[in-house]
């Protein structure tokens, strides 16, 4: 009798459309749970695997995948709201408003086979996987600095987006 | 909101005190954990919060100002004791059918669906199931009471990683489910980590620390700097200190956590593992009210 109510109750609650993307923490990296929740979205919009629409993952079914505070995925959520990045919709979840970026996937992907060509060529030249990034780190600072002086003195280190150019 | 507040809270027991001077107030909706070597008087605070043991002196109340202990609380709290007390030889059936009748309100199709959910039958022996299953049977019957608090005494000691990850989900998602408070004592500190909002850490019957668990991070660091220019600074409180003829680590909490440290320190955040056992080290010395660059 109750298997039947557990399946009505089950079948009701999602909105038929699993989220795009699933998180993972990683407990070593010293980042904060919430911030890697936030930067994991971000990471995703990027690449376009999230896009405007797109449904974030309900907060009961993160906390329940990763055995989290149900705050600390409101934090990252709220956080993105109010980066103009997501937005609530009560009684339904959280939302895609925005995209990070105007790289469609076709564009990224003509990217990426092009960084594919350029990192054999490194390869072949006896560069190593620390020697790769160090390059392609100290070039992209070159660049940003050249491109945008300003942001690049604010913060020294990286800019966002940076990631996206290496993974 | 708070869902818990004392006032020089304390227990004796014959000329040794068990807990003291204890004055809490903890905020409602969070997850609050309480820590500290054993022995330390976390059990005792847990049962005087249940209303399991009267304070020796001391105020204490709980949900909406409620004295601990009093019907109104008793209704409103539900308690898993360290053993996870089950009846070994009853069905889990029995202990559903026990449960109810033993309990003011207690919502019967809520924990057979969660049972259900967890693939435990009603017909097996409450003492055949896996230790995990043991205390998925005790959470679900003290969540079937719909409590506003739950507290939970050890709850995830004896599990396995994968039975304590699953546990600590289920109990996740009862607070986003139905927005209760939990206070829990444990010693896994990695694992609350990603689920504490507030801590609590409990050494020689004292309260050591309280607070959000974001502000005690950001108040908290690790510095590192020559042995020869390793003074003490007004700025900060030394946790714990350990030196080498060049270099000195001192685990320190900033009275200001914006402020400029002085020049040749370098200085990194510490986890709630690192800083809490900086803590338990240092146990011996006095209450942290009074505590003043305490190094060994």
């Amino acid at each position: 009798m109750y298997y039947l109510v557990m399946m009505l109750d089950k079948a009701m609650s999602g909105t038929g459309v699993p989220s795009a993307i699933e998180f993972r923490l990683d407990p070593t990296s010293g980042v904060p749970t919430y911030l890697q929740i936030v930067q994991q979205v971000e990471h995703a919009l990027r690449l376009g695997y999230l896009k405007p629409g797109d449904q974030l993952p309900k907060v009961r079914e993160v906390v329940a995948g990763l055995a989290i505070n149900p705050n600390t995925v409101l934090k990252a959520y709220r956080d993105l709201e109010y980066k103009g990045l997501a937005s609530g919709r009560p009684g339904r979840g959280t939302f895609i408003d925005a995209s990070l970026g105007d790289a469609t996937l076709p564009v990224l992907a003509d990217l990426r086979s092009g960084l594919r060509k350029w990192l054999a060529k490194a390869d072949a030249a006896g560069l190593d996987e620390d020697g790769i990034v160090a390059l392609v780190t100290s070039t992209l600072r070159d660049f940003s600095e050249r491109s945008d002086p300003d942001a690049a003195r604010a913060d020294g280190t990286q800019r966002p987006g940076t990631k996206a150019a290496i993974a | 909101m708070n869902i818990i507040e004392t006032t020089g809270l304390g227990r004796r027991y014959a000329s040794r005190w068990a807990l003291r001077d204890c004055t809490l107030s903890l905020p409602a909706g969070r997850l609050v954990a309480l820590i500290g070597p054993n022995g330390a008087g976390k059990s005792t605070l847990l049962n005087i919060i249940v209303g399991l043991t009267a304070p020796t002196v001391g105020e204490i109340t709980v949900l909406d100002g409620h004295p601990a202990g009093s019907l109104a609380a008793l209704d409103g709290i539900a308690f898993v004791a360290q053993d996870m007390p089950l009846y070994r030889n009853l069905t889990v059936g029995d202990m559903l059918h026990l449960t109810r009748n033993l309990n003011l309100s207690f919502d019967t199709a809520a924990a057979r669906l969660r049972l259900a959910d967890l693939g435990i039958s009603e017909k097996q022996k409450a003492g055949k199931l896996s230790g995990g299953q043991r205390a998925q049977l005790a959470l679900s019957l003290a969540l079937a009471r719909h409590p506003r608090l739950l507290v939970l005494d050890e709850p995830t000691g004896p599990l396995d990683p994968l039975a304590r990850h699953e546990f600590m989900a289920s109990v996740m998602t009862a607070m986003a489910d139905e927005g209760i408070s939990v206070v829990l004592s444990s010693h896994m500190l990695a694992e609350l980590e990603r689920a504490a909002d507030h801590l609590v850490l409990v050494a020689n019957g004292r309260i050591r620390l309280n607070g959000p668990v974001e502000d005690l991070i950001d108040s908290h660091r690790l510095i590192t700097s020559a042995t020869a220019r390793s003074d003490d600074h007004a700025g900060w409180e030394v946790i714990e200190s350990s030196s080498t003829d060049a270099l000195t680590h001192r685990v320190v909490r900033l009275h200001d956590p914006t402020m400029d440290l002085p020049p040749g320190c370098e200085s990194r955040s510490v986890g709630i593992e690192e800083l809490t056992l900086a803590y338990f080290r240092n146990g011996a010395a006095a209450p942290s009210a009074t505590l003043t660059g305490a190094s060994r």
